[in-house]
């Protein structure tokens, strides 16, 4: 965790290094007869962040804060294989919305993450993991009138059934 | 007495039956929508303005007041179930409705956000209904300068929540707000901050794929993780009489809260461009502040989830004020009331009370049947919200990820922004093992868009002189507060630095 720290700090002020850098696309100081600059508010915020990171890197170095007191790795092998398989669960059920659309993206995640990680039943894993998506649908396209995405067109026999439905 | 009268003739009117069942179809409407993750009252009342086309302009309002009172008490239900803030007017709300819930005490939550809701919603109302003109005057002489020293002042209370790690909390705070700032400049229009030259950065960064992506994924992992993987599910129990028992505790611990935020909430909530979320976030801060014992908040104190609660009821009903008197919408979801108001033919002014008195009227007494009908039916529903908590935790966490992601679609309709969801889900998971505090910058976007143009029309006006922050007689008093509310923090924190080096130094 000592370790991590100081790299998470180093990291912050590297971007709000940038930060700053990015803001002086536009003036940052006081233009006359049009007040302070556009880029004046985020430059000056991130100048504060740069000096915070500088702070929290002092009481790094003073180990006043807990993580700069702490021995301990900043992920153990199960956090690491926590972050792989829920973090990445959820990587791949987002890249999958453009794919197979919303519904069918949301049916997989689940199936995956009731089946596999949390080890539930065939039954309720299935049954959740198509109830899911299509009580979403008639929510969100019926109800709300919201349209998620339907993905590639391979998926459009199906949409074409449900929306004959609600419409 | 003419008041008197006017509210009766008005209660009578929200009471005829088809507005009593418009009140009751919008409260229960506005709660569900409210305790869905990603949808707030202005979804509720935008999605269903086109349906109040068939009632007369009197009933239409009735009906988006109560889906917009509906909405205000369903944004803790998901703060305290799921500790994903629905709205930002609920954020403040998690930081001790979610321990209470993790306590298997979330059946203690949920009733004192009720009553704190509704003690708050009849408070203003009975300010709003008393000294309507009067608060309207005092609301408009809120200038650039006034405005931006409350901003600072909600920002002062931040460093007070962030706990003892203030450069944490500080830069937690700039953060939140730096993002707020990205996409264009709002004086000159001239893309800024698009960071790394890609073009979804154009359109801004809201504050719901912060929020979502926080506490939605952040805080599902950081839980995950924590726990091994073996979360205790709380199995709350929910009986007429544990009810009965919670109410009867809600009131003895959270009434101070229910006192702070229902009068702190009206009066920031009448502010133009203020609104619910500085009022709720503030709040809670002064409820902290005076409390004896500070450091029972944010681990499950009933006073933690009852002052936001009743800021936020109390700040809506408030907000009202300016868009009926002055035809200045105080927050987005009464920026779309007031598109009705004008659509239905009305015109919003101070005209308004002399020329549409039984509208007018009609309008705050369904505000008191409202309140009513939405504190009895959340009460109803408890069990249900309940019942959620009941699942185990392997069926909860994947439910909670689809409803982020796709109630952050919903929301933002664009997919980069669910992208940016869950990088600041992971971003956040990492910080949160570092003690980053997250609120802030949670809550600093939301009100960045609102702080920067007024410091910005601020020292236009007095050109470039940041004195007019101190020598103006209302913005002088809350700068100085502010200041000091930030000053004192970090000067604690370096005599405190430099007894400690005092200590470790060789003799």
């Amino acid at each position: 965790m000592r370790k991590g720290e100081i790299v998470t700090a180093g990291v912050l002020a590297l971007f709000s290094i940038y930060l700053m850098w990015k803001s002086t696309e536009l003036p940052i100081g006081y233009v006359s007869g049009r007040g302070p600059g556009g880029g004046a508010w985020p430059f000056w915020l991130s100048a504060i962040m740069l000096a915070c990171c500088g702070m929290i890197a002092w009481n790094w170095w003073r180990r006043t804060s807990p993580p700069s007191q702490s021995d301990e790795p900043f992920l153990d092998a199960y956090g690491w294989r926590m972050v792989i398989f829920v973090g990445g669960g959820v990587i791949v059920f987002v890249a999958l919305i453009e794919v197979i659309s919303m519904y069918g993206a949301i049916a997989v995640f689940l199936f995956y993450y009731l089946r596999f990680l949390g080890r539930h039943g065939w039954g309720l894993s299935l049954g959740l993991s198509l109830a899911t998506p299509i009580l979403f649908f008639f929510f969100f396209e019926g109800a709300m009138q919201i349209t998620m995405p339907t993905g590639l067109s391979f998926t459009d026999p199906v949409f074409d059934i449900l929306y004959e439905i609600i419409y | 007495m003419e008041i008197l009268s006017l509210l009766g003739d008005g209660m009578l009117l929200a009471l005829q039956p088809l507005n009593l069942m418009l009140i009751i179809v919008g409260v229960t409407i506005g709660l569900f929508i409210g305790a869905m993750p990603g949808l707030g009252s202005v979804n509720g009342v935008a999605i269903l303005l086109p349906i109040t086309f068939l009632v007369p302009p009197s009933g239409a309002i009735i009906f988006l007041a109560a889906i917009y009172y509906g909405a205000m008490y369903g944004g803790a239900i998901s703060s305290i179930t799921l500790g994903i803030p629905g709205a930002s007017t609920a954020v403040a709300t998690t930081f001790d409705g979610r321990p209470l819930a993790r306590q298997g005490r979330a059946s203690l939550a949920l009733v004192t956000a009720a009553i704190a809701s509704f003690i708050g919603g009849t408070v203003a109302n009975v300010f709003f209904t008393a000294f309507a003109p009067l608060l309207a005057s005092v609301a408009l002489s809120f200038g650039p300068p006034e405005i931006f020293a409350l901003m600072l002042l909600a920002f002062a209370t931040f460093v007070g929540l962030g706990g003892d790690d203030i450069p944490k909390t500080i830069f937690s705070i700039c953060f939140g707000l730096v993002l707020g700032a990205i996409g264009f400049d709002q004086i000159s229009g001239a893309p800024r901050l698009v960071l790394f030259d890609i073009n979804g950065f154009l359109q801004g960064i809201g504050f719901l794929v912060l929020a979502i992506g926080v506490y939605g994924i952040g805080e599902m992992l950081w839980t995950i993780e924590q726990s091994r993987g073996d979360v205790e599910s709380t199995t709350p129990k929910m009986t007429m009489k544990g009810m009965a028992a919670d109410t009867a505790e809600s009131m003895r611990r959270g009434w101070k809260g229910t006192a702070i935020g229902s009068i702190l909430g009206f009066f920031v909530g009448i502010l133009p461009a203020a609104g619910a979320t500085p009022a709720s976030l503030m709040s809670y801060g002064v409820a902290k502040m005076v409390s004896r014992n500070p450091k029972d908040y944010g681990r499950g104190n009933p006073d933690g989830v009852a002052a936001p609660e009743a800021a936020n009821n109390s700040a809506s009903t408030g907000s009202m004020l300016p868009m009926l008197t002055l035809g200045i919408p105080g927050s987005p979801t009464t920026a779309i009331l007031l598109g009705g108001m004008v659509i239905w033919g009305l015109v919003p002014g101070p005209m308004l009370f002399v020329n549409e008195t039984e509208f007018v009227w009609g309008l705050i007494g369904s505000f008191y049947i409202s309140n009513i009908a939405a504190v009895l039916i959340n009460l109803a529903f408890i069990p249900v919200f309940i019942w959620m908590l009941r699942m185990p935790f392997t069926i909860l966490a994947p439910m909670i990820f689809v409803l982020s992601i796709a109630g952050g679609f919903a929301a933002t309709r664009d997919m980069f922004d669910i992208w940016l969801i869950v990088i600041f889900g992971l971003g956040a998971f990492v910080l949160r093992r570092f003690d980053y505090p997250l609120a802030p910058a949670v809550l600093a976007i939301v009100l960045g868009p609102i702080a920067e143009p007024t410091l910005r029309q601020s020292l236009l006006l007095s050109s470039g002189d940041p004195s007019i922050f101190f020598t103006r007689p209302v913005a002088g008093p809350i700068t100085v507060v502010a200041l000091i509310l930030i000053l004192l923090p970090l000067l604690k924190l370096l005599r405190r630095g430099k007894a400690a080096e005092g200590a470790g130094r060789p003799s």
